[in-house]
């Protein structure tokens, strides 16, 4: 049998300067290792010429540039093989001739080299805010990567959505703060080595804020005042969507990102937690039409972008310009891109930054049936993943409730944390739709189901929860902004002083309020999702939009482990009652009636009296009573659930509806209460002496547990 | 590179010496995977070895599978400690048993 590298298609044909090549193969685009050389394939569909050039690693001059033959182009496609490079050390780029003509869309260039869009590793920023090299004239380049990664057994793990607990986070600002305790800190490494922590905590899926390469120098600046330096620090900003970013791997530095973070998901899957990638499709780091010209706008700019009739860009991401999601051919990049995650990195899901935008036409007007999110929701590939939507955009499109789902498509349930925030902070009238909330949202979702709804209370945008009960307003000024940037509409409360104080009172109720959030969450049902620091009470001082500081600001401080242990064990304990009551975790809605024959509804609504809750505009008291015979619908059985909520400023006697003969009701939560008396661990809840009545706290939860 | 081969009645020790990378892998690889059939019993000596590349770490994963398929055991020796790191980190190093010296090799066997 002749060897796989002797065949005639793996000899070239043509030689120059010494480098010989042949023909290629049009797909898969990008570069792409074959018997003895390297496939070179990419698409344009108005470039007259393409020349591939090639680089040694750290070497300021290509080596050699090979204009592809136009007998090597095929349609839109130029693709060719060249021998024997050497895979480590090679760096690549295009250069694509075709008219500079903006108003007609096309802004080519060939004295730019270009970055290959199907790139799968991108130098140029491997180390962490390493020298930016403003002057080179192509600072990011294409570089190769080995897709041979030994995976053993793993594979995507796909836990029940409806039993996921998701903690979104940052990989430099989880373990950077010297106080993490890791070796590697602010890298994927360092983040593998907190994986005990997350199983102590309880979540089961992680979700990480950005980690496809981007430029962390981008629009950075020095603070006009303290002339702090502030970057691109969380990467909204997108360089390349299929090569890791560099910078967050220590291993970075010897081209080793794909493997260290192949390593942790691999490492977090064996301790059976999942993970997700927050994605940005919507935008790139290109800008708008003053921008630079790194990679699609050189190659195709009227294919990747959406453009005006005046050839300017469309900025529906509030970011200078807009992705053109629903060009097939850009369709298929963000496509083949979800299918290279899910298959080569084991991911578990993803979550579509500012996805609106993504049922956006070629036009901008939203579509009815958007090609784009039904291509991802029946794709073979992606068959297993979880897919979640940003459901809105900078461009006013608001789909929550109303993103096409295709039967698929779960959301960020943005009102889930507006009426949450709301009701903690006593306000009226928000009872009714507070009931909608904790049965994951029937009044949105209804034929979605309760996994249609990622329930969040805070995420990366906006205030930490503890900054909910210690802010009133935005302190950003630290932005550089003269606190213009970030959201106005935080539905805060500082709970009596603004900012840090010693008033044990404030401070008392801030803990509690954060409790009251924690609990909330996790007797909702719906997917919860928790800030990384939240559990320990990270602040931002007050800053609501932390997007440009890579400093203390962001960095998780675990030394609050300790001096807010009271919080840590706390949330410890909702994510562990959570975990072991199915009746928390349904992933249909509730029918609001008795279907088992229990002699109990599966859900029922209560107040200061049992089986009467005040629905008036003025209550500010609410209880709901889960019956565990219609746990995971009907499908198992579960003990009695029932959740007090009291936001009136004084404490108030619930009436506890009655349990069936044999069952009595033990106390699992109650936020009045100090410090390691909060809760009772799961399988020891308290027994209560009163069985008919107990008394709420102000501004307080219980939960208690009937068996 | 330097690359030398040993026998101690039926386990091959390879001693290499220098920076295993994209230029050296290929003469390393081709090396230690004819060594590799011989025999399903390895001591691969890394002490005078100053950096293994990405391309390298593969070579050394080759050999543990073509070894491990023959239920044989590769043993490392003398890694250094910035090797032993970037292994660690890029998990590589769960494939394989490490000691310190030859004669602790040998006793593995």
């Amino acid at each position: 049998m002749a060897e796989l590298d002797s065949r005639i298609d793996y000899a070239p044909t043509h030689e120059m300067n010494g480098i010989k090549y042949r023909r290629g193969h049009v797909l898969p685009f990008g570069g792409t290792m074959v018997p003895n050389g390297v496939n070179f394939s990419i698409y344009s569909s108005a470039a007259t010429a393409c020349t591939l050039v090639l680089f040694k690693k750290n070497e300021d001059i290509p080596y050699t540039e090979i204009e592809f033959p136009q007998e090597f182009r095929i349609g839109n496609v130029y693709s060719m093989i060249v021998f024997d490079l050497d895979y480590e050390n090679l760096e690549y780029g295009y250069r694509m001739d075709g008219p500079f003509d903006p108003v007609e869309g096309h802004r080519f260039d060939k004295n730019k080299i270009l970055s290959d869009p199907y790139a799968k590793a991108i130098g140029g920023r491997d180390t962490w805010l390493g020298d930016p090299k403003w002057d080179s004239p192509f600072p990011f380049r294409s570089k190769l990567v080995f897709e041979d990664f030994d995976w053993e057994e793993d594979k995507p793990l796909e836990i029940p959505t409806e039993d996921l607990i998701i903690y979104e986070m940052h990989v430099r600002s989880f373990t950077r703060h010297s106080s993490s305790g890791v070796k590697n800190k602010g890298t994927f490494a360092g983040t593998r080595e907190k994986i005990q922590y997350f199983k102590e905590l309880g979540v089961n899926c992680i979700e990480l804020m950005p980690i496809y390469e981007f430029d962390e120098w981008e629009h950075s600046k020095k603070h006009p005042d303290t002339g702090e330096l502030l970057i691109n620090y969380w990467g909204y900003s997108t360089l390349n969507f299929f090569a890791p970013k560099a910078g967050y791997a220590a291993t970075g530095k010897y081209g080793m990102q794909v493997d260290e973070l192949k390593t942790l998901i691999k490492e977090l899957h064996k301790n059976g937690i999942e993970v997700f990638l927050d994605v940005v499709f919507n935008h790139t780091a290109e800008g708008d039409h003053r921008g630079p010209s790194i990679s699609f706008k050189g190659i195709d700019n009227k294919t990747y972008y959406m453009l005006t009739p005046e050839g300017y860009y469309y900025n529906f991401s509030g970011t200078g310009n807009t992705l053109n999601c629903n060009h097939p051919v850009v369709r298929n990049m963000v496509l083949d891109c979800l299918r290279y995650w899910a298959s080569e990195y084991h991911i578990d899901g993803f979550r579509f930054d500012l996805a609106a935008i993504l049922g956006r036409a070629q036009d901008g007007s939203p579509l009815n049936n958007p090609p784009l999110l039904e291509s991802l929701a029946y794709d073979p590939i992606l068959a297993k993943c979880k897919l979640i939507a940003e459901a809105w955009d900078a461009g006013g499109l608001y789909q929550v409730g109303s993103f096409p789902c295709y039967g698929r498509w779960a959301e960020w349930n943005g009102k889930y944390r507006d009426t949450i925030r709301k009701f903690l902070k006593g306000e009226e009238a928000l009872v009714g739709e507070l009931s909608q909330r904790v049965q994951g949202s029937p009044d949105m979702y209804l034929s979605r189901g309760a996994t249609a709804g990622i329930n969040f209370i805070t995420c990366h945008d906006g205030f930490t929860l503890y900054d909910l009960f210690a802010y009133d307003y935005k302190h950003n000024d630290a932005n550089g902004e003269n606190n213009n940037d970030g959201g106005n509409d935080n539905d805060s409360w500082n709970c009596g002083w603004e900012g840090e104080t010693s008033d044990p009172g404030i401070n008392y109720l801030r803990h509690k309020q954060i409790k009251n959030a924690l609990t909330i969450l996790m007797v909702s049902q719906g997917v919860p999702m928790i800030l990384a620091g939240d559990e320990m009470g990270n602040t931002q001082y007050g800053n609501n939009n932390a997007y440009c500081h890579d400093s203390e600001l962001s960095w998780l401080n675990w030394d609050l482990l300790k001096s807010n242990s009271d919080l840590f064990y706390f949330a410890k304990h909702v994510i562990s009652l959570r975990h072991a009551h199915p009746v928390l975790r349904n992933k249909y809605h509730f029918q609001n009636r008795d279907y088992k024959g229990s002699g109990y509804p599966d859900i029922s609504f209560h107040g200061v009296n049992a089986w009467n809750a005040d629905w008036s505009d003025s209550s500010r008291v609410f209880a709901f009573m889960l019956d565990g015979n219609h746990a995971k619908n009907g499908f198992l059985t579960d003990d009695f659930i029932y959740v007090a909520m009291n936001m009136y400023w004084d404490g108030l006697p619930f009436e506890l509806p009655m349990l069936p003969e044999g069952k009595s009701w033990h106390v699992s939560v109650n936020t009045e209460m100090p410090p390691m008396q909060d809760f009772y661990p799961v399988s020891q809840e308290l027994k209560i002496e009163n069985q008919h009545s107990f008394i709420v706290g102000p501004r307080s939860i219980i939960v208690l547990i009937g068996k | 590179m330097n690359i030398k081969i040993q026998t101690e009645k039926d386990i091959i020790i390879i001693s290499v010496e220098g920076s295993i990378d994209s230029y050296t892998a290929p003469e390393f690889q081709k090396k230690i995977l004819s060594e590799a059939e011989q025999t399903s019993k390895i001591i691969l000596d890394l002490s005078l070895v100053t950096f293994v590349s990405s391309a390298g770490l593969r070579v050394l994963l080759m050999v543990y599978r073509q070894i491990k398929s023959k239920n044989g055991k590769i043993i490392l020796v003398g890694i250094s400690e910035e090797i032993k790191e970037v292994m660690t980190m890029t998990g590589f190093i769960n494939f394989f048993e490490i000691v310190t010296t030859i004669e602790e090799a040998l006793i593995h066997f």
